[in-house]
């Protein structure tokens, strides 16, 4: 029997290894997009388990929306990263310290 | 059978996106990346979320991806530099993942969110359309969000292109508004002058 | 008043008339031509004049009611309203034609006597801004008024002091002057705050009304000490007064102003603002009464300044620096009568005064035409052929001055002398020599800086004694108008300002101080007040100071040398004016300077420079040289972060 907790955990379980990716793959700056995505990813998945325990459809809306963004985001995230490359010739994060202080 | 199901495709989803953060290529990576994202397309029909079961492989597959792939390919990076200290990291990793882990199960473990909380509920009937219900939900109570998220989207697509677009000044190219314009005096001029004789000839 | 205007009307047009005068003279300057200037400023002035003679009708002969109204109440805060409003009476009225007419005179002089001077149309536009302040000091209802009137004068004759911007001693002047009046506004201000916490108002007759109830009241200023609320008041009210009137310690500004055209010494610096801490004491004697303590220091700090500035006028070189001290040691006796409850007195005293010492001043001022701007009379002399206009005015100012018996001076000095020995109150004793003695010293400075510039020798250079002849008519003319007031002013009104009942509801005397009430019970007119002042004592001082001056600079002019020489140290500390410079100098600008530096030093430099403002710079580029470390520009130590805060709030939810 399947219960809501399955799908939190499965959601968990996907949420932590991309987190755990974000620390393994420093140094890849388009793998850390990919892992970002993986975030969204379990979260949508959460949305849909409550939306269908709790019999409500807006759980579902807000995947769309957070879909919506979530490739909007993809889309300007890899323009900046072509941007990025062209001027610095590196997607190598260790070199990007523009920001250090 | 759904039981088994689920397990199979969680299993297929929790493997697949070990593998994009395992991988060295990152094209491979994507590869899992879209495997990960058919299995939880799996997981979401067994949820009941067809419409956007079918969403997530059209938009996330079919353009997303590729949008990945195609920039992974475009860009030259050297592989083997960026997956340096991967060994290194990986300690780290797995005491914040299972922190994560652990302070979530905490919470969404069995006792709040099990059975006897949320029963499951009954199927609906074949004749029950998601998109129907979807929509109507979108177009009313959610037009003004909706509304924004395709302005974020068109935001999106200028910002995309702004950022990306670059000019070369040198590049030769043809001036078509004076291609058109271009009258038949411009092209051809008469020129009249005064006959005059050749060398040695007689008049 | 008349018939077609209010009341209150009238008075705005009198306050008005010469503030408009002076915004056109001032604002418009470059605009007008100087013709313009005197014609507007004079024309303001003349018709204030004009009304306020109408005012003193209405007041002295038809026996008007007191008028105390708002004109326009400025805010109201916490149930105190600040207000401006006119309190007209019988003090008022007469303060309004003295300043009027002085003011008058000395327009028309100017005319004269700024002839040659590119700040023709400022000095215009100045003393007309004068005469607008004075007249809001003297027809306040209120404290605050009051103190806005008092300010603005003390601005305006900074202002004047230092007209000859130019000249570096004129600067100084002005500086000084402005300095020394802030430390008796201090005074001033606090007593005004003291009034305001007592009474909660600062309506004149609010106040007075419930001055009698107060009078109890007691105030620890210092722990332990129980000190009389009235008395903290009058003092403090009195300090200012002193910094105003010039009374010692706080008299060291008025003979530097002597630095300013000599107009000015004669409006400002001897007729009226100099006399507006005689006028508050005197509006202010409902309260004064109650505090004798406070009667006792106004009457020995008057009878100091009186006698002691004297002794100053004797050695003085300077025209005018002799009729400073000698207005120093007037406002002296004003003072005293003060202290002795004759605030009648003082105010007739300061009457007749602001009339023969404005002559005197614009005597001296012919007279300072007539030489080129030379003012050192050992260079003058037996100008009494030159300009004899000039003479007999000055003749009967300085008879005024020294009280001659007949002439203004004369009904006023000695009632001030009567009423000081019949006074009781504790000091009256040692007043009352002082004033004598000083009887004697007015007529010897005066009569001595008569002699050396009138008669004897001429010691002027040749080509100054050719130029020397009369001034022009619009000199001339105000001297003679002040000579009239000068002469029979005091014989024609002393009846009824002193011993009438022309201040019977503005002065309030306590029974027992009634020092003027006695003296009235033997005044017979002012004949018989003539017939018996020549049997008294001061009139033979006075004789004989006439008689030493004639003696000492007519008959025998080498022994004032010898005298100087052979008592060096008594001319030494008055040459040094008692040391009152040095003292303030060294000590109280010197110590200022040593603490200013220790402070600055320790407190500026020291704690609040490099402790507090360069050490918490110092602090924070330290602090924050370690704290950027953690700013490394590594996008995944940001992720690292954010995660870990991410797990802790999340813990601190859960858990």
């Amino acid at each position: 029997m399947l219960t809501l907790t399955h799908y939190l955990i499965l959601s968990a379980i996907v949420f932590s290894i991309s987190l755990a990716g974000v620390f393994i793959n420093r140094k890849n700056i388009i793998i850390l997009l990919m892992c970002v995505e993986l975030m969204l990813l379990a979260v949508n998945t959460n949305f849909i388990a409550f939306s269908y325990y709790l019999n409500d459809t807006a759980g579902q809306v807000f995947v769309f929306f957070i879909l919506t963004v979530a490739a909007a985001e993809a889309a300007i995230g890899l323009a900046i990263l072509v941007v990025l490359f062209r001027n610095k010739r590196t997607i190598n994060v260790e070199d990007l310290d523009t920001l250090k202080g | 059978m759904e039981t088994i199901l689920f397990y199979f495709f969680s299993a297929f989803m929790v493997l697949s996106a070990l593998m994009v953060i395992t991988v060295h290529n990152p094209v491979r990576a994507a590869f899992f990346l879209v495997l990960t994202f058919f299995a939880s397309a799996a997981v979401w029909l067994l949820l009941e979320a067809e419409f956007l079961a079918v969403i997530l492989i059209i938009v996330y597959v079919g353009a997303v991806m590729v949008l990945f792939l195609f920039v992974v390919m475009m860009l030259d990076i050297n592989i083997t530099e960026l997956k340096a200290g991967f060994v290194k990291n990986l300690p780290i990793a797995i005491a914040v993942a299972l922190a994560m882990f652990g302070t979530i199960y905490y919470v969404v473990g069995g006792d709040q969110f099990g059975v006897e909380h949320f029963a499951t509920p009954d199927r609906h009937a074949a004749d029950y359309s998601n998109i129907a219900a979807l929509g109507k939900l979108l177009y009313t109570e959610y037009v003004f969000a909706f509304e924004i998220a395709a302005v974020i989207l068109l935001v999106g697509i200028v910002a995309a292109i702004s950022l990306t677009l670059r000019r070369r000044p040198n590049t030769r190219h043809q001036k078509i508004e004076d291609q058109i314009a271009v009258k038949s005096e411009d092209r051809l001029r008469v020129v009249e002058m005064a006959p005059h004789a050749r060398k040695g000839e007689r008049k | 008043m008349f018939e077609n205007y209010t009341d209150s009307q009238v008075y705005l047009a009198i306050v008005l008339a010469p503030l408009i005068g002076s915004i056109i003279a001032g604002v418009f300057n470059a605009y007008i031509s100087r013709a313009v200037a005197h014609t507007v400023t004079i024309a303001g002035v003349g018709l204030s004049f004009i009304l306020a003679l109408y005012v003193f009708k209405y007041f002295a002969f038809d026996g008007a009611e007191i008028y105390n109204e708002t004109v326009y109440t400025w805010l109201a805060s916490d149930g105190i309203r600040f207000e401006i409003g006119f309190l007209v009476d019988n003090l008022t009225s007469m303060m309004l034609v003295v300043v009027s007419f002085v003011s008058l005179m000395v327009h028309l002089y100017t005319i004269g006597y700024m002839t040659d001077d590119p700040g023709y149309k400022r000095f215009f536009s100045y003393i007309s801004l004068f005469t607008f302040s004075m007249y809001m000091l003297v027809m306040s209802n209120n404290f605050l008024q009051l103190f806005f009137g008092w300010e603005a004068v003390g601005l305006v004759s900074y202002l004047l002091i230092g007209f000859y911007y130019k000249k570096e001693s004129a600067i100084f002047a002005n500086m000084k002057a402005f300095l020394v009046n802030r430390v008796g506004d201090f005074g001033f201000i606090l007593g005004i705050a003291g009034v305001l916490m007592v009474f909660n108002t600062l309506d004149y007759a609010d106040v007075f009304a419930a001055a009698s109830s107060h009078a109890d009241m007691t105030i620890e200023l210092i722990p332990g000490e129980q000190w009389s609320m009235m008395t903290v008041i009058c003092i403090l009210l009195f300090i200012g007064a002193m910094g105003k009137s010039a009374q010692v310690p706080l008299h060291v500004w008025l003979p530097d102003s002597m630095e300013g055209p000599t107009p000015i010494s004669a409006l400002i610096h001897a007729a009226t603002m100099v006399t507006a801490g005689i006028f508050m004491v005197t509006r202010m004697s409902p309260l004064f009464e109650l505090s004798e303590t406070a009667l006792t220091f106004i009457l020995v700090i008057g009878a100091t300044t009186a006698l002691f500035m004297g002794f100053l006028g004797i050695i003085q070189n300077d025209i005018k620096r002799v009729v400073a001290y000698s207005t120093l040691s007037q406002l002296g006796y004003m003072t005293v009568a003060l202290g002795a409850s004759a605030y009648s007195a003082a105010v007739f005293h300061l009457m007749t005064h602001a009339f023969f010492k404005a002559l005197l001043f614009l005597a001296a001022g012919s007279v300072i035409i007539g030489m080129h701007h030379i003012q050192d009379i050992r260079q003058m002399g037996g100008l009494k052929k030159y300009m004899p206009i000039t003479y007999w005015t000055s003749l009967l100012g300085t008879l005024a001055l020294i009280g001659f018996p007949g002439l203004s001076g004369f009904y006023s000095k000695d009632s001030i002398i009567e009423a000081v020995h019949a006074s009781t109150i504790p000091g009256s004793t040692y007043a009352y020599y002082a004033v004598l003695a000083g009887v004697f010293i007015t007529a010897l400075y005066s009569l001595r800086l008569f002699f050396l510039v009138f008669h004897g020798e001429e010691r002027m250079d040749h080509h100054t004694k050719e130029h020397l002849k009369e001034s022009p008519w619009v000199v001339t003319v105000p001297l003679v108008l002040l000579a009239i007031p000068s002469v029979i002013i005091g014989g024609l009104t002393i009846s009824s300002v002193l011993y009438g009942d022309y201040f019977h509801n503005v002065v309030f005397v306590q029974h027992a101080h009634d020092v003027l009430g006695h003296l009235k019970e033997e005044f017979h007119g002012p004949f018989a007040m003539i017939l018996h002042g020549m049997t008294q004592a001061p009139f033979f001082l006075m004789a004989a100071g006439i008689a030493t001056a004639w003696y000492l600079y007519m008959k025998n002019t080498e022994l004032p040398g010898k005298i100087k020489s052979s008592f060096r140290l008594i001319y030494d500390i008055l040459d040094n004016k008692y040391g009152f410079d040095a003292f303030n100098d060294k000590v109280i600008a010197g110590g200022t300077r040593g603490l200013g530096n220790i402070l600055s030093k320790f407190g500026d430099i020291m704690i609040i420079d490099g402790f507090v403002v360069n050490g918490s710079a110092k602090s924070v580029a330290w602090f924050s040289s370690v704290i950027r470390h953690v700013q490394t520009g590594y996008l995944y130590h940001y992720a690292f972060v954010m995660i870990l805060g991410l797990i802790g709030l999340l813990a601190l939810v859960v858990y």
